[in-house]
């Protein structure tokens, strides 16, 4: 008989755990990790780091094609059920909340900054050009007027401040200002891939909205009312539109100047951070959707308003500003 | 050892290798375009016949409560649907699960919930966008024609961006940090030489014996193109075999074997395994001739 080749005996001696890790990956792959018994939870990684070290062995002493590549095919599909979504639900929440926002929202703060200062200028702006001739009101609403305009009499317009609904329409009220609002904040996440230029004009447009639509009612001589009306959401969904924003410019300053890095490597660090960002504020829009929806409908008085949504707004901005300090 | 002197896994230009944790490279082939546009038209189409199902369910439960639980599911399918799955599913949409593609991390980490947010995300300007815009090509006095324009060519350059760079990376890939890559599938084959060993004892024949000299004649690649012949077993015809039997044995100077195919195979096989102990012999020395134009090194060792 021949002397058998050094990779053959090495196939012989290593095949039964290949063929182990190759069926239980299998099973792991039908129907989730979490199927698994837990002797075969515990043999998986060991099969998977010997497997891992048989491909760079073979690599060294064996030819035989099929065999490398059957090793190299093995390693990379468990490779990827080892190293798959590996948290479970309920923990990766817990850490979403108690670190991951709120750092990424305080590593964000250049961005946050100058996204709060367009909001501003949009705001001073359509205001100022507002209160100076009514006439620019309506092209700075665009479609958003719903029959307040400088043809409604004071009376109209502050019987739409303290409009109430029932129940069931509140609620639908309140959902369609939700997907609505979070819909304009994914989307000026997702155009800061453009350099930032359309993220910047979105957040500029809901400022100037914004600044014509207090400048309507102040010179009707409503400000107090129309501060209250604003106050109950607007402080918190003006600061989830801005948050939104600024992680579009996070994408767009990490496109523009990766510094040392490369540039794709700074875009998927940071394109992450702004992620978490986004939902943060999809969160806080969900918030707002409930103040105004329902909250704003059932508080009528100007008072209330005021404490109620800015005491929401100081609580989430304590959040952002000192959870998960402790940690690293 | 290097990697240079790894060779890659069939596949060319789409593989990419992956360092693991534990420091071994591992060779992925990247999804072509056309393999990702299928899975994406799968998803989409789970998603239209969703959204349809809704709106059905949510007319017949009427109101405000059917209108309100509408909006709502609508905005969720549309933020998490893919990015639900492929946290749940391991980087795999149903659409992906169909044609075996799933969504990695570029730098061989595990695949960050962040990651696949991220770069879902973007399917906002990717696909939501264009699909609007599309649709409201019929109405856009309201933007102007220009704008129009404008934001469709912006977004054709955004969603023509995988052809634009080697990776297949659309945005959302660039943000989440991740490839999109083919479900490997490992297949494990009889060793040849083993084969070659078992007859050999049985038979008790010697028939075939190669020098070393003539075992040096060729390399690497020219014993793994031997090594597809002989597996692609009935498909290669007699003819070829014969052919191929004939050319090594007038290349390495020896007599070529009795042309019925049971000789063929044997004296190919055989020739397949002295020849890989030969080479695999020079390799654990940290030889790899890697063809017949490679250098030959001379060094003493047995030969079958």
């Amino acid at each position: 008989m021949a002397l058998e080749l050094k990779s053959t005996q090495f196939r012989r001696e290593r095949e039964g755990t290949w063929r182990e890790l190759e069926k239980l990956v299998e099973r792991a792959e039908k129907s989730g990790v979490e199927t698994l018994d837990g002797a075969s939870l515990t043999r998986l990684p060991t099969l998977y780091r010997a497997t891992l070290s048989s491909l760079s062995v073979a690599r060294a002493v064996s030819l035989d094609r099929n065999l490398l590549d059957y090793l190299e095919a093995l390693c990379a599909r468990a490779y990827l059920s080892v190293y798959g979504v590996r948290e479970r639900p309920g923990p990766l929440l817990a850490a979403f909340f108690a670190w991951r926002l709120p750092m990424a929202v305080r590593a964000a703060w250049r961005h946050i900054a100058v996204s709060t200062v367009v909001m501003i200028a949009g705001a001073v702006a359509a205001w100022w050009l507002t209160m100076s001739d009514p006439t620019y009101y309506g092209s700075f609403m665009g479609g958003m007027e719903q029959g307040r305009n400088f043809q409604s009499t004071p009376e109209q317009l502050r019987e739409q401040l303290h409009h109430t609904a029932s129940g069931g329409q509140l609620g639908a009220f309140a959902a369609y200002l939700f997907s609505h609002n979070a819909g304009i904040g994914m989307l000026s996440f997702a155009l800061g891939f453009a350099l930032g230029v359309p993220t910047v004009v979105l957040i500029f447009y809901n400022g100037l909205t914004l600044g014509a639509f207090v400048a309507l009612y102040q010179s009707k001589g409503l400000l107090v009312e129309v501060v209250g009306w604003l106050s109950i959401h607007g402080p918190t969904e003006l600061t989830a539109l801005v948050l939104a924003g600024a992680a579009g410019l996070k994408l767009a300053t990490a496109i523009l100047f990766a510094d040392r890095e490369p540039r794709l490597a700074r875009l998927a660090r940071d394109g992450r951070d702004a992620a978490v960002i986004v939902m943060g504020a999809v969160l806080m829009l969900l918030i707002a959707g409930l103040l105004e929806g329902i909250g704003r409908q059932t508080i009528l008085g100007t008072l209330p308003r005021m404490i109620l949504g800015w005491s929401v707004w100081v609580a989430i901005v304590a959040y952002f500003s000192l959870a998960g300090r402790a940690r690293r | 050892m290097t990697d240079a002197a790894i060779p890659l896994p069939a596949g060319g230009k789409m593989m990419r290798s992956v360092v693991t944790p534990e420091g071994v490279a591992v060779h992925i082939k990247l999804a072509t375009l056309g393999e990702r546009f299928s899975a994406l038209m799968i998803d989409f189409l789970i998603l239209v016949a969703t959204m349809v199902a809704l709106a059905l369910l949510s007319l017949a439960v009427g109101g405000y409560l059917g209108w309100t639980a509408f909006v709502l599911l609508l905005f969720l399918l549309r933020a998490f649907y893919f990015s639900g799955f492929e946290l749940a599913w391991n980087g795999r949409t149903p659409g992906k699960r169909m044609t075996s593609l799933r969504v990695i991390n570029r730098r061989g980490g595990p695949l960050t919930p962040a990651a696949v947010i991220a770069r879902n995300l973007m399917r906002e300007v990717e696909l939501f966008v264009p699909l609007s815009l599309a649709l409201s090509a019929g109405s856009v006095g309201l933007s102007g024609g220009w704008t129009w324009l404008a934001s469709m060519i912006w977004v054709g350059v955004l969603v023509c961006l995988p052809i634009f760079n080697r990776d297949r990376l659309r945005a959302g890939d660039m943000i989440g940090g991740t490839w999109v890559v083919v479900e490997p599938k490992p297949v494990l084959l009889p060793d040849l030489a083993e084969a070659e060993q078992n007859r050999q004892s049985v038979r008790e024949t010697e028939a075939y014996r190669f020098t070393t000299e003539q075992l040096d004649v060729y390399g690497v690649k020219e014993l793994q193109v031997l090594e597809d012949v002989l597996r692609s077993g009935s498909a290669a015809s007699s003819e070829v075999r014969h052919d191929i039997a004939e050319r090594i044995a007038r290349k390495i100077g020896t007599s070529p074997p009795i042309p019925n195919d049971l000789e063929t195979t044997r004296f190919l096989e055989a020739f397949y395994a002295a020849q890989r102990r030969r080479l695999e012999a020079e390799l654990s020395f940290g030889r790899r001739r890697r063809d017949k134009f490679d250098k030959v090194s001379r060094t003493p060792t047995r030969s079958g």
